[in-house]
Order: C-alpha cells, then sequence, then structure tokens
C-alpha cells in the first residue's frame, strides 16, 4: 500500500521539475525540488511506494527526461492518470516508471488515500473499491518489465 | 489505402512498404541531436553501459545553448562532461552559434528525414518536411548507441490553410489560434499536418514558427508539404533534400481542419497554460515588467525586422526591461548588417547573445516574484520564466515590442506615434 499524492490538469514537466534544477549535476541534487512550485511539501512527504495521481495530460511540454526520473528516484511507484502526455509516458517506461492510464480513479479519490496497484492485472485498489486501468501495450509492458530501455542493450 | 507524410517517412525508415497508424516499427534515424538540457544525464548513463559504443557519429549534433555562456558552477559542471565527450569522441558541436532548432535549420535538417532530439520543440523541423521529434535521454542512448529506435505510427491532424494573414498578424497568432482551438492535448499522440494554397503565403520562418510550437498540443511532429519555398532555403543553405513526400489523395487523417488565414487576429496566451488564448485586445492594460524577443520561436530575423520597425525613433519604456535575443549567430550578424542591432540598442533593449534565454528560465533574465513578462517564447507555463510565482504571456514579435514601448500589453496597431 502507498499513500495517494493528487495534482490537477495539464500539470507540465516544469512543475514535476524546473528548468532551473534540471541541468543540477546529479539527480540527487535535482529530486529534493520535485513538485516544487504546486506542493513545496511533496519531496520530503513522498515516501517509497507513494503514488502520483492526476487528471488528464499529465506531464506535457518539455522532453526533460528528468521529470520521471525524480520522482523514480524519490520512490514514486506509479503514476495514474485520466492520459498522459506522448513524451513524458514514453520517457518514464524508458526508465522504468510504470505510468497508468485510469479514467475513474482521479474523480473518486482524495490526497492521502492508501493505493495498492496490480500492474499485470490492470487494476488498482482504493478505499476498498477496484478502479479497471488501461493495461500497457505488450511492446511498452516488456520494456518496463526489462527494467527499462538501458536494460536491454546490456543484454545485447 | 494511402498514407500521409509522417506514414511515409516511418515507412521509410523501417524499410517497409506502407505503415498503418498504431503499428509499431524499428527506424532507422537521420540525425540525432541533443543540447545541454539534459546531455549531461545522457553521458552518465552511457558510461554505466556494459559495452558503451555510438553506431553512426556523422548522425551525432549536440548544441550548447540553453544556459549559454554558463551562468554557474554547478552548470559549468554539466557543460564541461558534454564539450569534453564531444571533444573525445569528435562529435559535431556548437556552443555560442544559438538555439538549437535554429542551428540545426541553418545547418543540418533535410526534407524527408527522421530526426530525434532531446528537446521537446524539434518538431519544428517539419517546415522543410523532416519528422522531428522530442525525446528523452534514455531514448537519445539508446538511438545513439544502435542507430535505431521504435516508433508507434502517429494519427495525422491535417490543417488546411487558404487565404493570407492580414497586415500586423503573424504565424505566431496563427498556430497560438490553433492550439487554443484543439487544446494543450488536442493532437497528443498525433502528427500535424499543414499544406493548403495558404501555404505559399508563408515564408521559411513563419513556417518553422508554426512546426515549433506544435508540441504545446501535444503533437509527437508537425509536417508541411515540401514546395519551392522550402526548397530554395535548403537550397541557399547548400543541402539536397532526401525525400519529398506528399501525403496521397487517399490518405487517412483523424481530422482535417480548414482554416482561412485571414480570420486570425492578434493572439495572447495567459498564464499558465500555452491553450488559454484571448484575442490580444482582451490583455490590452495588462501590468508588465519584462518583454522577450527572441526564442526558436520567433528570434529570427524577419521577427527581428518586425520589431526594429516598430521600435526605431522610439524607447522602450522606463519601468520595462526589454530583451532581444536573436536565435543564432548567423541571424545576429544579419541583425548587424542590417542595423537592426543599433535601433534596438537606440531604444534602450538589452541585446543578448543568441541562447534559450529567459525561455526556459534558467539562465540571464529570469523574472522575479510576482513579476509579468510578455514573451515570443515557447511556453508560459508556472514558473517557466524564473519565479514559480510569476506570469508569462506569449504573443508574436509585433504584440511583444509594442507592448515593450507602451509598458503594458499593447497591440501594434493601437501604438500611437
Amino acid at each position: 500500500m502507498g499513500k495517494i499524492f493528487k495534482f490537477g490538469q495539464d500539470v507540465d514537466t516544469d512543475q514535476i521539475i524546473a528548468s532551473q534544477y534540471i541541468i543540477y549535476p546529479t539527480i540527487d541534487e535535482m529530486k529534493v525540488h520535485t513538485f516544487e512550485s504546486l506542493d513545496t511539501e511533496f519531496a520530503s512527504q513522498v515516501q517509497p511506494g507513494d503514488y502520483v495521481v492526476a487528471s488528464e495530460n499529465f506531464g506535457c511540454g518539455s522532453s526533460r527526461e528528468q521529470a520521471p526520473t525524480v520522482l523514480k528516484a524519490l520512490g514514486v511507484k506509479a503514476v495514474v492518470a485520466k492520459s498522459f502526455a506522448r513524451i513524458f509516458y514514453r520517457n518514464a517506461i524508458n526508465i522504468g516508471l510504470p505510468v497508468i492510464v485510469c479514467k475513474e480513479l482521479y474523480d473518486n479519490v482524495s490526497a492521502g488515500d492508501e493505493m495498492e496497484l496490480f500492474m499485470h492485472e490492470g487494476v488498482v485498489r482504493v478505499n476498498g473499491k477496484e478502479y479497471e486501468c488501461t493495461k500497457l501495450p505488450a511492446y511498452m509492458q516488456e520494456i518496463l518489465d526489462q527494467g527499462g530501455l538501458i536494460a536491454s542493450l546490456d543484454r545485447e | 489505402m494511402g498514407m500521409t507524410i509522417a506514414e511515409k517517412i516511418i515507412a521509410a525508415a523501417a524499410w517497409e512498404a506502407t505503415v498503418k497508424p498504431g503499428d509499431i516499427h524499428t527506424v532507422t534515424l537521420d540525425r540525432l541531436m541533443s543540447n545541454d538540457g539534459t546531455t549531461h544525464l545522457t553521458i552518465d548513463m552511457y558510461k554505466k553501459l556494459k559495452n558503451p559504443r555510438i553506431a553512426d557519429i556523422s548522425k551525432l549534433v549536440w548544441i550548447m545553448d540553453h544556459n549559454v555562456p554558463c551562468d554557474s558552477v554547478k552548470t559549468a559542471a554539466s557543460h564541461k562532461k558534454m564539450r569534453d565527450f564531444a571533444k573525445e569522441h569528435g562529435i559535431k558541436f556548437y556552443e555560442g552559434a544559438g538555439v538549437c532548432h535554429q542551428v540545426m535549420m541553418e545547418n543540418h535538417v533535410t526534407s524527408g528525414e527522421l530526426i530525434f532530439g532531446a528537446d521537446s520543440h524539434t518538431c519544428a523541423y517539419g517546415a522543410v518536411g523532416a519528422f522531428g521529434t522530442g525525446v528523452g535521454c534514455t531514448d537519445y542512448l539508446y538511438a545513439m548507441v544502435t542507430g535505431k529506435s521504435w516508433l508507434l505510427v502517429p494519427e495525422t491532424l491535417k490543417f488546411n490553410l487558404t487565404g493570407k494573414l492580414k497586415e500586423g498578424v503573424y504565424a505566431r497568432d496563427l498556430i497560438l489560434s490553433i492550439i487554443g482551438m484543439i487544446g494543450a492535448n488536442g493532437a497528443n499522440y498525433m502528427a500535424m499536418e499543414f499544406g493548403g494554397e495558404g501555404l505559399n503565403t508563408l515564408n521559411m520562418s513563419d513556417r518553422i514558427s508554426i512546426c515549433n510550437l506544435c508540441v504545446e498540443a501535444g503533437a509527437k511532429t508537425a509536417l508541411m508539404e515540401v514546395d519551392e519555398i522550402a526548397l530554395s532555403y535548403l537550397k541557399e543553405h547548400g543541402r539536397e533534400p532526401k525525400h519529398c513526400f506528399k501525403s496521397d489523395e487517399d490518405a487517412h487523417f483523424a481530422k482535417v481542419y480548414d482554416i482561412d488565414l485571414g480570420t486570425i487576429k492578434p493572439i495572447v496566451a495567459k498564464p499558465h497554460f500555452v491553450d488559454s488564448v484571448v484575442d490580444a485586445k482582451v490583455c490590452v492594460g495588462t501590468h508588465i515588467d519584462q518583454a522577450f524577443l527572441g526564442s526558436c520561436n520567433n528570434g529570427r530575423i524577419e521577427d527581428l525586422r518586425v520589431g526594429a520597425e516598430l521600435i526605431k525613433g522610439k524607447k522602450v519604456h522606463p519601468l520595462v526591461r526589454f530583451l532581444v535575443v536573436p536565435a543564432s549567430a548567423a541571424v545576429y550578424r544579419q541583425a548587424l548588417e542590417e542595423g537592426i542591432i543599433d535601433i534596438f540598442m537606440e531604444a534602450g533593449a538589452i541585446v543578448m547573445n543568441p541562447n534559450c534565454s529567459v525561455c526556459w528560465g534558467s539562465c540571464q533574465g529570469v523574472i522575479g516574484e510576482g513579476e509579468v513578462l510578455i514573451s515570443t517564447g515557447t511556453r508560459n507555463f508556472k514558473g517557466r520564466a524564473g519565479h514559480k510565482d510569476s506570469f508569462v504571456y506569449l504573443a508574436s514579435a509585433a504584440t511583444v515590442t509594442a507592448s515593450a514601448i507602451k509598458g503594458e500589453i499593447t497591440t501594434a496597431d493601437l501604438l500611437t506615434v
């Protein structure tokens, strides 16, 4: 079980990690600034295994891979949103951060609720209720199962 | 079933006769652009590979543009990593030459190519009929190592342009109108294709500006038919097209929009979303602290000419800072030759070296808490230009320059002599 951190619609990658931090030499130096403009407490409160839940078009804007990377580095288990912007979605899968499309979840849960994700079944459970998620295309699920795109390079 | 331009480029890169939306193909990339926003992380990952290698060094172009010249000790460490790696491996490298997409358009991109850029505005390359798409550093690294990647074939939205933009209305107003119409995710996962007789009235600068901003509607790429204007641009820059694709008569489009350019008005996108567009007149009188004329979207010579013509013989408002940042060194030199830099300096503008500047909010020119910027940059997200509690309005070069003179948001036609 993990706790839900809830964000709204069109959350862009500048909100996830602002420009002034992405050029820092390491992810560890960046991650403490995650979601700084929207929730100054997020980086200090999120625990490994927690979830980010959002509305439509999560991760729009810049191609900065630092956005999914800082979330993963903070231990976020998955992002569950009504929809994702393309580059963020692809980047998240490439680095092994699960990104799950679930149309119903957002309107039925609150920040702080406890959630459990059953990725291969395509289901999340919150407050005793289950919500169906869209399963990833097989090609992308395979990348995720391998631990990301780079893992496949090392096997070749 | 015929194919769209996007489908034809992917088919050629995948060595397939035909492809259709929803298919995933392994493709060979023609070019790989990366800049100082993420390259330091790509290098870290590269160094951790068990068998680090580069498939074809001649395809790589690395451009230092986001924080140029370097603005802090932390940035210097990231820059040094990128510079040293490029030198060690013999990667084509630019520093001080300008914003990456402008440098790419001037020196590298050609029609029919499939290009990954580690920057979301890579879709600009569609102006010459190249499939440019933004990727993160893991995708970039995979393509750098293998020369290939996987691509989901996108659906295409078609924009049929007719008529001509009115005097005082610019390509920038057109693309902001389109983004407002379809929304910030209106083209998510899709290609945006532009054609029609109206395209003939738009010069290359207009076309780059239009394609560049399509990612703000979520587009995977933007594409334009290759015509005489595109071909002569390539020729002027010493390049030949690879393929000149047009969509087939019976190609499938997810949706077709007919747009009469004559109906477009000056537009402003209000904070904090690019699709929050309104008629610029609605914002007239809005307080500003700073104005910015530059970026890969509107920092070309054509944009500087528009600004210079408006500000010649006038002054920047005493309570406003007006930053003018040519998109490339070539643009800067052309502006010097034409006396445009003199005009801006005479007016009291701050003319800076070519770089991304305040468009990305992490180098010189950032704005403070509560401050307001009017900008020809690409984005107006919360905190995009500096402090998280600051405000960015997006508009054309004309509206930005007119506002810098007036000291509040205004349009060029409202400026009195």
